[in-house]
Parts: C-alpha cells; sequence; structure tokens
C-alpha cells in the first residue's frame, strides 16, 4: 500500500523533474505576483507590513489554482488515468501519492518562497516564522480541495474557468486563517489558535478528499 | 468465468447495443467485432468496470464487478487504445511506472525482461517521445508481460501500428495466455492471427448472441 503511494508520487516527481519549466512557472507566478504589489501601491514600509500577509496569500492561492490543471489532465489524455482506476490498489491511495507529488511540486517551494518575501516586506523574524508555518499547514490544504475540482472538471471544456469558480471559495477559509495568522502576531497576540485550525483543515481534507476525488475521477472518465 | 448479462450502452441519446449477454470460460478467445461506431470500445470499457453499463451487469467468478472492485481489478491487464505511455519517461521508467500503479511487483529485471520479450532491447533507456508509434505500443503491450499470472485480459485493437513481426509475437504471447487458462477479450479489425481452440465472436450491429 505505502509502495503504491511511493511509486506514484516517484513517478510524478521524475514528470515535474522531465517538465522543469511548467513547475518553475507556478513558483515564478507566485514570485512575480507579489513582487508587483509594492510597484503598484508604493514603498511604504508600514502599508506593504500590514498587506504582505493578504498578498503572499492570496498569490499563493491564484499559484495553486493555476497549476491544477496539470494534476490529472496528462494522464488523462494518454490513458494512464484508467489504468490507475482499473489498478488492484485502492484509488483513494494513487490519488494521495499525485496529490503529495503536487503540493511537493508547488506547495513546498512556496513556502520556502515565502521567507524570502517576508524579508522583502520587511516582516521580522516571528512574522515571517509564522507566515512560513501557516503556508506550510495551508498549501497542503489548497492541493487536496484543489484535487476534488480538478477531478470534477475533468475533460470538460472551459474547465479551467470552472475550477476556479469551484474551489475559491473553498479555498476562503483557508485564506482568512493563514492570513490572519500573520496579522495576529503583528498585533501581539498568539498565532497558535489560527495555525490549530489550519492544521485541523489539512487533516479533514487529508482524510476526506482523496474519496471525494477518486468518486469525481470515476464519474469523470465515464 | 466472465459473464455479461442483459448489457445495454447508451452514448448520448443514441443506444449503441442492448440485451447483450455473453459467457466466457477459461481458455477462450473472445473477438468483439463490428464496424466503426458500434460499441466496441464501449464494450470493453465496460467488461473492465470503467464505463457503467445503463442496464444489465457484467459478472466475474459469479460476482458481479461492480461489487468486486480491487478483487476483480487485481485479475484484470487492460491495453486501452490509449498506451498510457509517457513521453517524458524512458521506456523502462514507463513500464516500471506502470507496474507502480497496477500494483505488480516489479524488479529491474523483470522490466528488462518484459521490454526485451516485446522487441525493446536497447531501447530501454531512450525516452518515448523519441519512440516510433509502434515502439510505443510494445511499451503498452510490456504490461501483458508482466501481468503474466493475471487470468483476464482485455485488449482495445491490440494489434495497431504493429509490424508483421510484432503481430506475431503478440499473437503467440495470446496463444501461450489461453493455453494457461486465460481469458483474452479482444478487438480487432483484421483476422485474429491467433490459434485458438477455443474461440467465440460477438459481432456488435448486427445479431447479438456470441457464436462459436
Amino acid at each position: 500500500m505505502i509502495g503504491t503511494v511511493a511509486a506514484v508520487v516517484r513517478r510524478d516527481l521524475l514528470l515535474a523533474f522531465r517538465q522543469r519549466a511548467d513547475v518553475a512557472n507556478t513558483l515564478l507566478f507566485f514570485v512575480v505576483v507579489v513582487t508587483m504589489v509594492p510597484l503598484g501601491v508604493g514603498a511604504e514600509p508600514n502599508l506593504l507590513r500590514a498587506i504582505a500577509p493578504g498578498v503572499v496569500w492570496v498569490a499563493a492561492l491564484l499559484a495553486a489554482i493555476l497549476s491544477l490543471n496539470r494534476l490529472f489532465a496528462a494522464d488523462f489524455a494518454d490513458g494512464t488515468l484508467e489504468q490507475m482506476l482499473i489498478s488492484a490498489e485502492p484509488l483513494p491511495l494513487i490519488v494521495l501519492g499525485k496529490t503529495a507529488a503536487h503540493w511537493l511540486v508547488t506547495g513546498l517551494p512556496v513556502t520556502a518562497m515565502s521567507v524570502v518575501l517576508g524579508v522583502m516586506f520587511d516582516l521580522g523574524a516571528e512574522a515571517t516564522a509564522t507566515l512560513a508555518a501557516a503556508l506550510a499547514l495551508g498549501t497542503p490544504v489548497l492541493s487536496l480541495v484543489g484535487a476534488v475540482g480538478a477531478a470534477l472538471t475533468l475533460g470538460l471544456r472551459g474547465g479551467g474557468v470552472l475550477v476556479s469558480l469551484l474551489v475559491l471559495p473553498l479555498y476562503v477559509p483557508v485564506l482568512i486563517l493563514g492570513a490572519g495568522s500573520v496579522e495576529a502576531v503583528a498585533a501581539g497576540l498568539g498565532a497558535a489558535p489560527y495555525l490549530l485550525l489550519l492544521g485541523a483543515l489539512a487533516l479533514f481534507a487529508l482524510v476526506l478528499t482523496p474519496w471525494a476525488v477518486s468518486a469525481a475521477l470515476r464519474i469523470s472518465v465515464e | 468465468m466472465l459473464e455479461a448479462r442483459d448489457l445495454e450502452c447508451t452514448r448520448g441519446e443514441r443506444v449503441l447495443f442492448s440485451a447483450l449477454a455473453l459467457r466466457v470460460e477459461p481458455g477462450t478467445l473472445l473477438r468483439v467485432a463490428g464496424p466503426n461506431g458500434t460499441g466496441k470500445t464501449s464494450l470493453l470499457r465496460m467488461l473492465c468496470g470503467l464505463l457503467q453499463p445503463t442496464q444489465g451487469e457484467v459478472r466475474w467468478r459469479e460476482k458481479p464487478i461492480r461489487l468486486l472492485k480491487e478483487e476483480y481489478w487485481a485479475a484484470l491487464a487492460y491495453v486501452g487504445h490509449l498506451n498510457g505511455v509517457k513521453d517524458d519517461l524512458t521506456a523502462a521508467e514507463n513500464l516500471r511506472a506502470s507496474a507502480g500503479i497496477a500494483g505488480l511487483d516489479a524488479d529491474e529485471g523483470t522490466v528488462r525482461g518484459a521490454l526485451d520479450a516485446v522487441g525493446l532491447a536497447g531501447f530501454e533507456d531512450s525516452l518515448a517521445r523519441f519512440l516510433s508509434q509502434g515502439q510505443k505500443r510494445r511499451i503498452a503491450l510490456a504490461r501483458l508481460h508482466l501481468s503474466g499470472a493475471v487470468p483476464l485480459w482485455i485488449l482495445d485493437e491490440p494489434f495497431t501500428a504493429l509490424d508483421a513481426r510484432g503481430v506475431a509475437e503478440l499473437s503467440a504471447l495470446v496463444a501461450r495466455q489461453l493455453a494457461g487458462g486465460g481469458i483474452v477479450v479482444l478487438t480487432t479489425h483484421q483476422e485474429v492471427p491467433v490459434a485458438a481452440v477455443r474461440a467465440a465472436t460477438v459481432e456488435l450491429g448486427r445479431e447479438r448472441e456470441p457464436r462459436s
């Protein structure tokens, strides 16, 4: 069972490595969006410090949405997805492997990059660490919940637009908690409640979404 | 034993076939024939459990596959008309990934052996994007060499894009599977070049009953 998840993760990471440009695209988009904001709103340090958490989180959300269509579309087009659906191993495990690989090539680099962006916005050590911790807990939710949207819209024309409409409302709690945690630190309150709630969301998504994705894939592939 | 009862398939508004019944005993080759657009691929996908019939059911060893799920899929190898081959992986990586997805154990030696058996020796480490259509088909068919112990093979147009030698090799492989008591269901537009002791044909778009 663990072998199946590992095999799928290994395959998807190898594919991501061979298609480096596509993967870099997501991270580049994230960094570019965040760095454009100071150019637009002006270089007032207090203002930038105040809006930084929100800006970073919104950019992370958009970067996640941008990368979702890569999750199942290629496997659907070349027939690999059919093989996954008739595997002797449980489909939710394969889905978990694919989602984990997706997080490793999108959520993890975004989390790592947030440390640099925290310094850029002069957030201070504690707020930057909180931002990174919140992203580390929140980005898995973006991948897991996004996978449901990607599976539901698989093979539809205009699926890209639909997936944004489906998934963005579900991202709202993550956005509020994630950006709120950094603002709480800035206000001198603890970030713990926010991070605990984000962690709870991540566990909830981890347990439930693989089953939802599996059911959606079976319908989409018919 | 594979059995289908009262199968009906509708695509969009059109009924492709209905009241289709078949029964395939171990060691039998079932050929699904019929003109384009009569539902051959749909029938195979139904037999795989990828497509839910609008009516009727498919049964494997007296149990509906709808309930067996993974237990049935462990007994099934399917090569669809899409190869399931990634352009950005080498032939060996493709086969190893397929084995991992299917839940089969495949060490390096087995993978090389399977590629060797489909005539891809020397191409193991070539990216699939640099291989021809026929060679990609062979990567997909190499999965069957890993599924030797799997009793049911469902093959959708397995002979397309293969050269004469590839057709002969695949025929020998299918014959071996049949001799070992396996079931092979396939579609093809050419005469099946397989010497099968027990063979049956389902004609879609005409009569419904399989005839031997």
